[in-house]
């Protein structure tokens, strides 16, 4: 079913066109969740029209029967597995295993981002652009400089709050190298639309260089300006 | 400004020129011609013509006036949502700068929720209360027009702002701090902050006033389990009012001092937290939702079954699932700030919470069904208030919007079971599915069966029939309309649109849905410019509405004539089954003629009957107030302090604040309350008062618990979770926030602490004794026995007031830190308190000294006692707040 996102829904910053586990197992659990939807949708409709258009059929089913079947016997069942679902799904992709992290700091501001590498002493701090390596984990501690952001790379993942006088992380994984749009999600002023960046994810044999303080390196992106 | 209501009685001194006339003319009613008995009541109960309007308190004029002021809210904020929808309906759109966007996507979201959605219902339920009640009003109609007066004031105050472009533009949750003074220096953000705090003071007043009208003003008989399913709906929502609404109040505030003062509560490098404007925020902001939803689903609750030709099916189980989905509704606020960094396991917790409101929600949708599923197979009556419906239409046009409300309604509590899923929200949050999201919900859950509500309620409001073919066409286009504008954002949202953006590049992908979703908002709104028209045109050309013209079976269809008369009904009716399987047509003809309790006039009073919570046994006859313009006076100087503190001239503030006072100190004076009628004879008409049908009851005045007191046992439980969420606030800050414990602990003496605690110990007991006095002694007498009493009352508060002023003056800077602030903020709590207290208990003194108070009229002194009660252990856990909040912090400091 997700191949179905790869059309006309996609887009550089469409979450229907995942580019990293965590955002396919999102996706996923979209396109799960919207067949369920779509079919308890289809069923209460039916069942609505049905009683509203030939009651003397519907009368048969006793008020006590419509409202423990359809009140509790209905959803529970499917919102008891839903719910374990989404808690392990949420661990899964909260706190992904497996190697070592590479660590980077992003710092929010009005109206930029800025990237650095402490991990990788000599790495230049980059503005707008992240570099990462590709396929493997990518853990950004969020920091902001004045009010509320929100870092959001929808190809690879959900979003994390950049909230003043505190420090969140998040952890998300590219598949493949290649380049990725970025966004601010929480409204922070007038320059929120254009709050984008961009995510290069580089081969790890290739990453050094790009991480390299090159005299053009930080150059704000302009290929990957969703919002604009 | 939120003095507590105080005896609603009569105002107008010349009404005692009847009461010389001792008293009932035909003390049962019956027999007397209905005519003269409709003459009688209607020169008691009228609203006078011209000026005099602006004195109206009859629930049906300050009912109306709430309807009509939210639509003309409704057609600003659907003015807003156009805009927005010109700007996004192309790529890198020059309509709008950001700044102009940024004030339109807030004004349109705050007035549809807070100008629009709120007292719309509010006025909905006020208009219709009291008829499916059986009563002649509201409890308090002086209080509804306040209310209506307080909410007009801040509603305009909010969009000449607009207008001149000094709107609040940080988005309708106005997070921090994007809101505090350096991101937002202009006076925008301090529009917003007492803008909405000014109206909330209405939505309190008509929480309190709902409440108290649904617990004791019902027909004799009508006991709790059988009250129509609408009341059930509406004291569960005024509940969740009182308790939901303060945390926004007091976020608003502590802003608002943050903004104007510099205390840094919401500010991390003074100890403050931006999360704490978030959980207080959205601690309100959630409930608030199903505040929204729940009369919406209470109307359709009530002409389902009218529909269906039966009564609602699983009535017990309805009642059950409102109230558990108004306490699972508290424990959802988590839901908003999924992505703010919490662990994952309470989050999780949360989630479960929020998934688990589909179950209630789901009982009342099969409830519904199956109403719908019992319908008698030929419903008699003809689909419309006139004979014969068109045939081709199964539905009547309510019906219609119940079948709008159903699709709708349906699929937005689908995609929130989906926003509740943690994973799922981290992708979703603040895009354009949000979007989507909030509007099939609101509008599936609000808007269609309030429009449902109108053309059902249409008959009874206006007088004119409605039958209609653009009834029709209109909602053909709202619904097509909506569905083209807001399906399609599910899908721009998960192709990345955030929500709030003002423009956006071609190469996103998102262009055609915008453009789609922006023409459809146009279908939309040609759509309600249909019904508008459709609607006027019936106010003004259509045919007079017939009694009953859906044979529902609650009561106010019950009333003499469409519209109903001022006075309501002529007699109330006694209530001996449920009272949504009545038979209105039958009842009507009956009260007109008198033939009910209370059905006579007398004394030029405005009686209704209070009853017994439970029971519903008639207990007391209430007299209500008179028309007046205190209300308005008293909210125009209400009005004067926001603006006084908006434009920062805080004298003029405090001057405003005390004309408030003085203005509400008026209010208690009534006529019938200068004597005890209980002790009089009969022969001087006094004596348990003639109620008709054999009943003699008490005044209000004289019985034991009047609806005063009532009304301040729920601005307790208001009051209560406001203190309750300024204690919160700051445990959390202490646990939680940047900076704490703070570098120099804020020391505080504590001879005035021990000083507060006994004059409050002090002046509860002096207050209880007061009643003691007043008690025993007889007559006259108990003016000058309860008055030494009152004395000590009055010391004792001004004492504690001085004690908190010692205190708070005793804080360090209270610009350096959170920890002071917050002490500070609790103290002052504690000392407009007692201050409160000291005004009671003047109060009292007047009231003795007037002869209003004796050993059968105890209110004032039963006010002062049930605010000192109270204030003691609220007081005691102010003193020790201090403390806790070290011992917290410090613990939280020690910790690994
Ligand atoms: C009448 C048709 C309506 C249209 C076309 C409309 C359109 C919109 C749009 C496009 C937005 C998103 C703005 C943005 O994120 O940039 C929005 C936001 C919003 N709308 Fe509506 N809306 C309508 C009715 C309503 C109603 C009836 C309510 C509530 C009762 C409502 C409540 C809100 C709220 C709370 C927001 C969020 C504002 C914010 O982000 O601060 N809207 N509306
Ligand atoms: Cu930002
Ligand atoms: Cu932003």
């Amino acid at each position: 079913m997700p191949l179905v996102g790869c059309g006309w829904t996609g887009g550089p910053l469409s979450a229907l066109d995942p580019a990293g586990p965590q955002a396919r197992a999102m996706a996923a659990l979209w396109w799960t969740m919207l067949a369920a939807a779509a079919a308890l949708f289809v069923l209460v409709m039916a069942l609505y029209l049905w009683a509203l258009l030939r009651p003397e059929a519907a009368a048969r089913v006793p008020p006590r029967r419509w409202i423990l079947w359809g009140g509790i016997f209905l959803p529970l069942p499917i919102l008891l597995p839903l719910g374990a679902a989404a808690l392990v799904l949420g661990e899964a992709v909260l706190r992904p295993a497996g190697t070592e992290p590479f660590r980077v700091t992003a710092e929010a501001r009005q109206w930029h981002w800025l990237f650095s590498y402490p991990a990788n002493p000599g790495a230049a701090e980059s503005v707008d652009l992240l570099h990462i390596p590709a396929g493997r984990p990518v853990e950004v501690t969020l920091t902001s400089a004045d009010v509320v952001h929100s870092f959001w790379i929808p190809r690879l993942g959900g979003k994390i709050d950049a909230i003043p006088g505190r420090e969140t992380r998040i952890v998300l994984i590219a598949d493949a190298p290649g380049s990725y749009g970025g966004q601010c999600a929480e409204y922070c002023g007038t320059g929120h639309s254009f709050m984008a960046f961009e995510v290069l994810a580089h081969p790890q044999e290739a990453l050094a260089e790009a991480l390299a303080p090159v005299p053009s390196a930080p150059v704000p992106s302009t290929a990957q300006e969703p919002a604009r | 400004m939120t003095n507590p209501p105080r005896r609603q009685t009569a105002s107008d001194a010349t009404q005692t020129a009847a009461a010389a006339g001792a008293g009932v003319s035909d003390p049962l009613g019956l027999g007397s011609d209905p005519l003269a008995l409709d003459a009688a009541l209607r020169r008691i109960w009228a609203t006078g013509p011209g000026w005099q309007r602006l004195a109206a308190v009859n629930h049906s004029i300050v009912g109306r006036r709430f309807m009509v002021t939210a639509l003309v809210f409704f057609a600003i904020a659907g003015t807003l949502a156009m805009l927005i929808r010109i700007q996004l309906a192309t790529p890198d759109s020059g309509f709008m700068e950001p700044g102009l966007y940024a004030q339109v996507f807030t004004m349109h979201g705050t007035v549809m929720m807070f100008l629009f959605a709120i007292p719309l219902f509010e006025g909905l339920a006020m208009y219709l209360l009291p008829k499916m009640l059986g009563a002649r009003d509201m409890a308090f109609p002086r209080m509804s027009a306040y209310g209506y007066w307080c909410y007009l004031f801040g509603g305009t105050l909010l969009i000449v702002a607009m207008l001149a472009g000094a709107a609040p533009a940080g988005g309708w949750f106005m997070y921090t701090p994007l809101s505090s003074k350096p991101w937002s220096p202009g006076i925008g953000a301090d529009v917003w902050l007492l803008g909405i705090t000014f109206v909330e003071i209405s939505a309190i007043s008509a929480a309190v006033e709902i409440t108290v009208t649904i617990l004791i003003l019902r027909a004799p008989g009508m006991s709790l389990d059988r009250m129509p399913v609408f009341a059930w709906y509406m004291l569960t929502v005024a509940a969740m009012m009182l308790v939901g609404f303060p945390p926004l109040i007091l976020g608003s505030l502590l802003l608002e001092a943050e903004r104007a003062f510099g205390l840094p509560f919401f500010d991390p490098a003074g100890g403050g937290d931006p999360l704490l404007w978030q959980h207080l925020f959205w601690l309100f902001g959630h409930p608030e939702v199903y505040i929204i939803f729940l009369p919406a689903a209470g109307a359709l609750s009530t002409l389902i079954p009218v529909f269906a030709g039966r009564p609602l099916a699983g009535y017990r189980a309805v009642v059950a699932a409102l109230v558990a989905m108004a306490f699972l509704s508290f424990g959802l606020w988590v839901h908003h700030m999924y992505a703010t960094g919490l662990p994952h396991l309470s989050l999780a917790l949360f989630s479960a919470a929020s998934t688990l409101v589909a179950v209630p929600t789901a009982v009342q949708i099969f409830a519904w069904i199956a109403t719908l599923a019992q319908r008698r197979p030929n419903p008699g009556p003809p689909a419309g208030p006139r004979a014969p419906a068109p045939v081709s239409a199964p539905v009547s046009v309510p019906m219609l919007h119940v079948f709008g409300f159903f699709f709708v309604f349906v699929m937005g509590g689908l995609t929130g079971v989906m926003l509740a899923i943690v994973p799922f929200d981290l992708q979703a949050h603040d895009t354009h599915f949000v979007v989507a999201h909030l509007h099939y919900v609101l509008i599936g859950g609000f808007l269609f069966p309030m429009l449902a509500a109108g053309y059902h309620w249409l008959p009874l409001i206006t007088g004119r029939a409605h039958d209609g073919p653009a009834a029709r066409l209109g909602f053909w286009l709202v619904f097509a309309g909506f569905n083209g504008t807001f399906f399609v954002m599910h899908v721009t949202g998960l192709m990345g649109m955030p929500r709030r953006v003002h423009a956006y590049g071609a190469e996103s992908g998102w262009h055609w849905l915008n453009l789609l979703s922006s023409v459809s908002s146009f279908v939309m709104a040609i759509g309600f410019a249909v019904i508008l028209i459709d609607a006027v045109m019936t106010l003004r050309f259509g045919r007079k509405a017939q009694a009953d013209p859906w044979q529902a079976a609650t009561l106010e269809w019950a009333v003499p004539a469409l519209p109903p008369p001022p006075y309501t009904f002529a007699a109330l009716p006694r209530i001996t089954s449920r009272a949504d399987r009545l038979e209105p047509r039958k009842i009507a003809p009956l009260l007109a003629r008198g033939e009910g309790v209370l059905g006579l006039a007398r004394n030029g009073w405005m009686e209704t009957v209070g009853v017994t919570v439970a029971g519903g046994e008639p207990e007391q006859i209430v007299i209500l107030p008179q028309q007046t313009y205190l209300p308005l006076w008293t909210a125009l100087a209400t009005g004067a302090v926001f603006l006084s503190l908006l434009f920062k001239i805080y004298p003029a503030a405090i001057l405003a604040a005390l004309v408030v006072l003085v203005l509400f100190l008026r209010w208690p004076v009534g006529e019938h309350a200068a004597a005890d009628w209980g002790a009089m004879p009969a022969t001087a008409g006094g004596g348990a008062m003639p109620a008709g049908e054999g009943l003699s009851l008490p005044l209000s005045s004289e019985a034991p618990v009047p609806p005063a007191l009532w009304a301040l046992r729920m601005l307790a439980v208001a009051d209560g979770a406001l203190l309750a969420s300024l204690l919160f606030g700051g445990l959390f800050l202490a646990l939680s926030a940047p900076g704490w414990p703070p570098p120099l602990w804020p020391a505080l003496p504590r001879a005035p602490g021990i000083l507060a605690a006994l004059a409050l110990a002090g002046a509860w007991g002096a207050a209880r004794m007061a009643g003691r006095a007043a008690g025993r002694a007889a007559g006259r007498a108990a003016g000058r026995a309860a008055a030494p009493a009152c004395v000590a009352a009055l010391a004792g508060n001004l004492a504690a007031l001085a004690a908190c002023g010692w205190m708070i003056a005793a804080l360090p800077p209270l610009q350096t830190h959170a920890a002071q602030a917050v002490l500070a903020a609790a103290l002052i709590w504690l000392g407009l308190h007692a201050l409160i207290g000291a005004v009671l208990a003047v109060n009292a003194l007047r009231r003795l000294a007037s002869g209003h108070v004796s050993a059968r009229r105890r209110i004032d002194l039963d006010l002062m006692r049930l605010w000192q009660a109270g204030l003691l252990p609220a007081g005691l856990v102010v003193l020790g707040f201090p403390a806790m909040l070290r011992a917290l912090a410090e613990a939280a400091a020690g910790a690994p």
